[in-house]
């Protein structure tokens, strides 16, 4: 009995277990290899000017203070935020105002039409960009719309076009993530006691008002997550630009993410290419800080 | 209490959403469909019935047989051992403690949220060096590590939730920590174990970046790659692109339907960290 109570305690869960680190090993490893140290290397390039072929030569923090200087590297940063109403702002938007509207229903075939609005979150991008691509072209479906309803003079080549080519781009990513903060604040709508609306209605309450005390706190921690999922989803951007536009036309779709590879890839900066991928990381981690900070009111 | 005007509202909202959500995934079928060579842009029903001869041209033109089989390896290989690997990770994480543990768990968070770009590009020339580029390698090992960081973040938290009680039992059996792990928990972990890997899937499937990197080799493309190309070389078959869309989405979407709490229980839950 002795025993078995030793031995139980010594091999309590929780308790000190070196072969823990045996379990963990073989992840940490490939992970330590493939992801942690090549971004160590991606914050040493950064600091260099290296042409990907010849001897780089030290830059020390001469590649960052280009991503404020150069025009060329300020207007993809700009953009990328420009992007963020389109995929951030504008989803969250929408999917809070139709969650208000819809909140106080049971809805029933919810599976269906949940299926349905989270299918693009599914897709590739690649395929996303290519049916949008169609879409969006000057004999596309949007131009036969216009024209069909009487519009024939908004028709436009959307891609193509230096003022319209990022609105449309970016209307590709409220597509995309509309129908997953839908799902979100639908979700959480449900999840709201009854009581709380029935509450507000007795005290007069308007829809509106209803909306600011009742739903809108009720929605708290599924804005934050969606927030974050459609800001990192919107930064990391690269496949729909690269399918779309190559950020395209001159620079005028040109992202952050489209802009490390073209540099890397296809101009030779390479320290250059690796700036903007830190700084990309950099601006990530600070916005979905903020956000958890912010929406959630998290204390430090 | 509930007025009708209201119920209509709310049912017209979603059947106008579900409809904006569903027109470019009809476009393309559609057009998958369509003649080729048609110029309308679909929306219409196919003339002359369904057109299936453009799948076995994106099939046999397109060489989408040969990235079909690749990305059905690519995607096997990181599944499997992201799998495996990220069990045993969030096991130790979730049960044991070891000194350390709290830091090297974080490691592995902060993987959620860094962006690819910010590791393209040494990992290119770390491979090339290595002379790696080019092969199946250089997509399937950063994968394996980016997988990584849902995975055991994921699996973590399930094993953290598995109940202490069947832990015990199992080791007053005298069972050790590897049998209580796959012949106890790991059976008893299906969902959880069974949202990450469709992920996983999902995630290698859909990877472009890394393949239009890693790859310059024809035979060895992946099928968002294919497409890729084939959308730059063949511009003006719409119906051939449409169909290669079509091979590349359904896969996915097949799983996705089957299985859709699991893809976005996964999907939403990828964002909430500590």
């Amino acid at each position: 009995m002795t025993a078995l109570r030793d031995r139980y305690r010594r091999r309590a869960p929780g308790e000190p277990r070196a072969i823990g680190y045996l379990y963990v090993l073989p992840a940490l490893a490939l992970y330590g290899v493939f992801l942690l140290y090549p971004f160590g290397q991606s914050v040493w390039l950064s600091l260099l000017h290296w042409d990907g072929l010849t001897r780089a030569t030290w830059a020390g923090f001469g590649n960052y203070a280009d991503l404020f200087t150069d025009p060329s590297l300020r207007a993809p940063f700009v953009h990328a935020l420009v992007l963020l109403l389109f995929y951030a702002a504008l989803p969250v938007a929408i999917g809070l105002l139709l969650a208000a509207v819809m909140s106080r229903i049971r809805v029933k075939g919810m599976t269906f039409f949940r299926t349905v609005l989270f299918l693009p979150q599914v897709l590739a991008m690649v395929v996303v960009g290519v049916a949008w691509r169609s879409i969006l072209a000057p004999d596309g479906l949007l131009n036969d719309t216009l024209k069909a309803v009487g519009l024939g003079s908004l028709t436009r080549a959307w891609l193509g076009d230096y003022d319209w080519a990022l609105p449309a781009v970016g209307a590709v990513g409220t597509w995309v993530e509309t129908g997953l903060c839908m799902v979100l604040f639908l979700a959480g709508t449900q999840r709201i006691p009854r009581e709380l609306y029935e509450a507000a209605r007795i005290d007069g309450a308007g829809a509106i008002r209803e909306f600011f005390s009742v739903t809108l706190p009720g929605l708290r921690a599924e804005t934050a997550v969606a927030l974050t999922l459609t800001i990192v989803a919107g930064l990391r951007n690269f496949d729909l630009i690269y399918i779309t536009t190559s950020g395209g036309p001159g620079n005028s779709t040109s992202v952050p993410a489209y802009e490390v590879y073209h540099r890397a890839f296809e101009t030779n900066q390479v320290g250059s290419a690796a700036a903007v991928g830190v700084a990309l990381t950099v601006l990530i981690f600070a916005l979905t800080v903020t956000v958890s900070r912010l929406v959630e009111g998290r204390r430090s | 209490m509930i007025s009708r005007t209201e119920r209509g509202a709310t049912y017209a909202i979603l059947t106008l959403f579900a409809v904006i959500s569903l027109t470019p995934v009809i476009g393309i079928l559609s057009t998958a469909f369509g003649r080729q060579g048609a110029l309308g842009t679909g929306f219409s029903l196919p003339e002359g019935g369904l057109h299936w001869g453009n799948f076995a041209d994106a099939w046999t033109r397109g060489h989408f047989a040969t990235y079909l089989s690749n990305s059905l390896l690519v995607t096997l290989v990181v599944v499997v051992v992201t799998a495996v690997l990220a069990i045993l990770a969030g096991y130790a994480f979730g049960v044991m403690s070891f000194p350390g543990s709290t830091v090297l768990f974080y490691l592995f968070v902060i993987g959620l949220t860094l962006p690819q770009e910010a590791l393209v590009v040494p990992l290119y020339f770390d491979l090339r060096y290595v002379e790696l580029t080019d092969t199946y390698w250089a997509l399937i090992l950063p994968q394996i590590a980016q997988s990584l960081a849902f995975g055991v973040f994921w699996l973590r938290a399930y094993f953290r939730g598995s109940a202490r009680s069947v832990i015990e039992a199992a080791r007053l059996d005298g069972a050790s920590t590897w049998t209580t792990l796959w012949w106890i928990l790991v059976p008893m972990g299906r969902p959880a174990i069974t949202t990450m890997i469709v992920i996983t899937f999902m995630w290698t499937w859909n990877e472009f970046l890394m393949a239009l990197v890693m790859i310059s080799n024809e035979s060895l493309r992946t099928v968002p790659l294919g497409l890729a190309f084939f959308q730059g070389q063949h511009t003006a078959e719409t119906s051939l692109l449409a169909a290669a869309s079509v091979l590349i989405a359904l896969p996915v979407v097949v799983v996705y339907v089957a299985l859709q709490r699991r893809f976005i229980e996964g999907i939403l839950t990828g964002a909430v960290k500590e």
